[in-house]
């Protein structure tokens, strides 16, 4: 299991489902049924309308790479990965989430924005999985 | 708010600027306001506003033995002070108080007396940001600038001058940190922090504080120093993460917050004469310069490199060194504000000659709220 001095998530009752669906495997973004707006992070209410009236949806897990950072001054629980990328993928969904790089070197050689990445969830504890990417195998969407 | 309604007419930064280990952060606090009240010729009977982030305001105005009838707490990051200079101004006009001080300090080096970092794990920075190791400025603050570079192909040399020009006005300043000139060369073989950061391309951590003092406009003739009135005010909010981030080409919060300051102040951007951008990083006075509609997106990198920010230039930027090079204690906006003060006064170290308009902007947390505050040394 990963360092246990690295921070894990404290799931709130509005992001439980988001976590919840992290555990199972499933990328889960939120939608109005109203306004059909997709956003993140999750929370009861549309932040474009202010409908309660939203739901999950399982994602494609699918988008491309839209910046990071190669963080050389690790933070505390990540000295053994230092110098680790700090990513922010564009969801296809439309939403930018952030993130980390996995199964790729972390170089600004390897590391290229836009390329297409694909979810890839590492268990961190036995509640909690962390949506992480990957770049997608042959560069294909 | 009317421009020109209200004046600056105290002004100090604290004794000493950089490595403080003997004084606590709220003494910090204190000894930029006493030398404040100093300058403006007033003791802290005469304050009946407190304006401050950092501490509580509440532990401020105690501390001094004021009684105020007006408190502010707004704490939205380094550029709370500007917002506390807006919200000031519009108190002083509708009566709320008569004399406003605004106190900045930060043991941010010594971290004598200072709280600790670090929100809740349940907060959305720490479930959807901290698992991924991001920790602090140097790893966040920086996430939006590779997408920046590309879109604008903005090259690394480019981001480097940043830094570069703003360390030749440190090295007129003789309260700077650093004042050695750097090449582009030397910063981009400085230590990597976060790519695309080097070492020299972050602020620097120090120790210090400042403080304002703020009153109508029509009080203003009655103080011994030069009046500085405030002619736009704007501030604005944004996000809490950086991935949220509306886009990360440019911030929301800084085109909202610089708007309404211009639009208040009904001057145009060929009317300023020196400009104080916050700069956290080497990329914020790109984001600033394009954000306040000093240049079009995706130029401010072509504008400082071509010397228009440097002395001689005929937009003077950073002119006390900057974040980078000057002092930054952890929130910087007050010495952005002080530096602006100084040239409205004429007793700058790097003086710009005949300054009239001069505009502080200030950004909060990262890329998470904004402040703008327009000032000239004439009266509209």
């Amino acid at each position: 299991m990963a360092d246990t001095r690295k921070p894990l998530p404290q799931p709130t009752p509005e992001t439980q489902d988001f976590w919840d669906g992290a555990k199972a495997g499933n990328l889960r973004l939120q939608k109005c049924t109203e306004c059909a707006n997709v956003y993140f992070p999750p929370r009861p209410f549309c932040p474009a309308c202010a409908s309660r009236s939203v739901k999950s949806f399982n994602a494609s897990g699918k988008g491309t790479l839209h910046s990071y950072v190669i963080n050389h001054r690790a933070a505390p629980g990540f000295e053994a990965d230092a110098p680790y990328a700090i990513a922010v993928v564009m969801l296809d969904e439309g939403v930018k989430m952030m993130t980390s790089m996995v199964n790729i070197e972390q170089t600004p050689e390897a590391l290229m924005l836009d390329m297409p990445v694909e979810v890839a969830f590492e268990a961190v504890s036995e509640t909690i999985s962390l949506p992480k990417f990957q770049p997608v195998a042959g560069g294909a969407k | 708010m009317k421009p020109g309604s209200v004046a600056i007419v105290g002004a100090a930064e604290t004794t000493e600027l950089g490595i403080i280990p003997g004084l606590s952060q709220i003494q910090l606090h204190a000894d930029a306001a006493l030398n404040a009240l100093k300058d403006a010729g007033l003791s802290p009977k005469d304050i009946d506003g407190v304006a401050t982030a950092g501490e509580s305001p509440v532990a401020i105005a105690h501390y001094l033995g004021i009684k105020p009838t007006y408190v502010d707490g707004t704490s939205v990051g380094g550029c709370s002070f500007m917002l506390h200079v807006r919200h000031a101004a519009a108190a002083i006009n509708e009566g709320l108080a008569t004399t406003v001080l605004v106190t900045h300090g930060e043991s941010g080096r010594s971290r004598v007396g200072a709280g600790r970092f670090g929100g809740s794990p349940a907060s959305l920075q720490g479930q959807f940001e901290a698992p991924y190791g991001a920790a602090g400025p140097p790893s966040m603050f920086t996430i939006p600038v590779l997408r920046y570079m590309k879109e604008y192909g903005v090259t690394h040399e480019q981001l480097a001058m940043v830094a570069v020009v703003q360390r030749e006005w440190a090295g007129m300043n003789p309260r700077a940190s650093f004042r050695d000139p750097i090449t582009v060369e030397d910063v981009l073989n400085s230590r990597m922090i976060a790519y695309p950061f080097h070492l020299l391309e972050c602020c620097l951590v120090t120790d210090g504080g400042g403080a304002l003092i703020l009153t109508s406009a029509d009080r203003a003739k009655d103080f011994p120093t030069k009046p500085v009135y405030i002619i736009g005010t704007g501030e604005s909010a944004e996000t809490p993460m950086i991935s949220q981030m509306y886009d990360f080409k440019s911030s929301t919060a800084f085109r909202i917050s610089g708007k309404k300051a211009f639009d208040e102040a009904g001057i145009k951007r060929s009317e300023v004469d020196h400009l104080m951008i916050y700069d956290a990083f080497a990329h914020l006075p790109l984001y600033g310069l394009e954000d306040l509609g000093f240049v079009k997106p995706g130029e401010a990198a072509q504008f400082i490199w071509d010397g228009n920010t440097r002395p001689g230039g005929k937009l003077p930027l950073n002119t006390n060194g900057g974040g980078l090079s000057f002092m930054h204690s952890g929130m910087y906006g007050m010495y952005a504000l002080q530096e602006s003060v100084r040239q409205m006064r004429g007793t700058a170290a790097a003086q710009v000659a005949n300054a009239k308009i001069s505009v502080s902007h200030g950004v909060g947390g990262m890329f998470a709220a904004a402040g703008t505050i327009i000032m000239s040394n004439e009266r509209p």
